[in-house]
């Protein structure tokens, strides 16, 4: 068992490092092209560059302003999408006539491609924040619900029968025994979804923004200035990592009881 | 089917009872008929197996005894009255344990009490009661995936029985266990029983199952199911896996034997 354990711990640490390697890599490839003077400044900034921009932004407060409007913006466009997906999507995985009355809609504004929705919320809803929420609600939403509708009638119906012979009234059963077996696959579907809001962001904040990252992103590019869009990205990829840790942390407190890929090994 | 005098019976009150039940999956051309005709009896504190070949119905009948799935025909009585879907007095235990994996030992044996709204110090020392009962004492706090498969069915077999059904029904729930662990939990359910004085309804496709742990076997056909024979069951002594050698037993045996022959052959000439 001890040496199970600590060859699962020199695995682990093989990841890591392969991971590790990977983004060496790449900025290794990056500082080649851009000292090496094969790619030109305005396509490429030097890593130099990028990270003094980043400083010079950092030291103005303008870095942390712009993460705090965008960060602000998908929190709550996500958090609305999950607040309405969360109990439509576990009344469509158990009711078949809800599922009827509300699938085919769904599937409908699913294909919407959001950018063409853009002038719609702008008509309804201005310049306001609301209008950045609702297209970032409107980019997962829809996904999101089917998600949840599936993660949730993936649960075991056997554990659901046991539930209801040990006496379990239907919304126990829900709160009981649905909800908790769900519950992990319910964190990897969010993890997804906020991931796809920032893509959203950026859509939202293409037109009548003032501020946010994907504001700085795109104003950047009118003036060439690429080393502000290449801190802009980083950023937006760096929020993303921390994003995935923070919700493998919460999935791993919130159901320390699943069988995990590599436990009965 | 012919009443039961009292004498009969030994007494003990009709717990209970399958009157004509059919069942049938589908309709028109796709329809299953699953079971025709069935009847059977138990009475309080019985031990009943009904064994079968496998897709005769078994797991249908269960199902409908324990009000996850309707019949088309027919009734189930419980203490005389009809019952209407799933509830805490028929207890089930079926094959693949269906532990809830996010709770321990104790909180899962505890769930049914939780259900009923019982006051945590009464669930705990109710649950810690039918763990030691299933001889779990010490795995109070374990996780179901810490278990083996039969420590899981132990856990099942006392989520239940904390609940104190009426009666306990248990479809195959020893068919996904290794033979020596098979053997085991028989003797443990034996035990139980001799305890609880339980009223125990209990499907299986396995004879020496049957035999070994029945007071009664009800023997199944082929589908569509229905009883083909009722055996009465006494052996001498208390049953243990010294049961399995004793000439009544295996005269039991191979009556029943000889009729699952004979349907599994019928049903070859059918095809
Ligand atoms: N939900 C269902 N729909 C259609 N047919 C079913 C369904 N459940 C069971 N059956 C059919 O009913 C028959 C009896 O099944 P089952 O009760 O599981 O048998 P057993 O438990 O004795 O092996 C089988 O032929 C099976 O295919
Ligand atoms: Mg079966």
């Amino acid at each position: 068992m001890g040496s199970g354990k600590s060859k699962k711990m020199v695995k682990s640490m093989q990841y890591k490092m392969l991971s590790l390697i990977c983004f060496v890599l790449i900025i290794v490839f990056w500082c080649i092209a851009s000292y090496g003077h094969l790619v030109q400044e305005v396509f490429l900034p030097s890593p130099t560059a990028v990270i003094s921009k980043l400083l010079s932004m950092a030291k103005d407060g303008s870095l942390w302003a712009n993460c705090r409007e965008s960060i602000a913006r998908v929190m709550i466009g996500w958090i609305w999408s999950v607040i309405v997906a969360l109990p439509m999507g576990m009344l469509m995985a158990n009711s078949k006539r809800f599922s009827a009355f509300v699938q085919p809609i769904i599937e409908f504004a699913r294909y919407l491609p959001v950018v063409a929705l853009v002038p719609l919320t702008l008509l309804y809803l201005g310049i306001e924040e609301t209008q950045k929420y609702t297209i970032i609600f409107l980019g997962t939403f829809f996904q999101l619900v089917l998600m949840v509708a599936d993660t949730v009638s993936n649960v075991d119906a056997n554990m659901i029968n046991a539930a209801k012979t040990l006496g379990a009234k239907r919304f126990q059963i829900y709160k009981e025994v649905i909800f908790p077996a769900a519950l992990p696959g319910l964190i990897d579907d969010f993890r997804l979804t906020i991931g796809w809001a920032w893509t959203y962001l950026v859509v939202a904040e293409m037109v009548a923004a003032s501020n946010g990252l994907g504001f700085m992103i795109l104003r950047s590019q009118r003036y060439l200035a690429t080393d502000t869009i290449f801190a802009g990205l980083i950023m937006i990829g760096l929020i993303g990592l921390v994003t995935d840790w923070i919700f493998r942390i919460i999935s791993r407190i919130a159901a320390p009881w699943q069988e995990r890929l590599g436990d009965s090994r | 089917m012919k009443k039961l005098t009292e004498e009969e019976n030994g007494g003990r009150a009709v717990r209970l009872q399958v009157r004509d039940l059919g069942k049938v999956f589908g309709e028109g051309d796709q329809s299953v008929t699953a079971l025709r005709d069935v009847n059977l009896e138990i009475r309080e504190s019985e031990f009943v197996m009904i064994v079968g070949p496998s897709g005769c119905g078994k797991t249908t009948l269960i199902n409908i005894i324990g009000g996850l799935e309707k019949q088309t025909s027919g009734e189930v009585l419980l203490d005389g009255k009809p019952i209407s879907g799933a509830g805490a007095d028929r207890g089930m235990v079926f094959q693949g344990y269906s532990l809830f994996p996010w709770l321990t030992v104790q909180k899962n044996v505890e769930f049914g009490l939780k259900m009923k709204g019982i006051p945590a110090p009464h669930r705990e020392s109710a649950a810690k009661k039918y763990i030691r009962l299933v001889g779990l004492d010490g795995f109070e706090n374990a996780l179901p995936k810490q278990l083996s498969g039969g420590m899981k069915q132990r856990v099942a077999i006392a989520r239940t029985l904390a609940n104190e059904p009426e009666i306990l029904l248990m479809d195959e729930p020893f068919g996904a266990l290794d033979a020596q662990t098979r053997v085991v939990m028989q003797e443990l359910l034996a035990n139980i029983r001799r305890k609880t004085n339980t009223t125990i309804l209990f499907i299986t496709h396995d004879i020496d199952e049957a035999v070994l742990l029945g007071d009664r076997v009800y023997v199944m056909s082929r589908r569509p199911g229905s009883v083909r024979a009722v055996l009465d069951v006494e052996l001498p002594g208390e049953r243990s896996h010294n049961s399995l050698v004793l000439p009544e037993f295996l005269r039991i045996k191979k009556q029943i034997m000889d009729m699952l022959w004979q349907e599994s052959n019928d049903a070859a000439m059918d095809r």
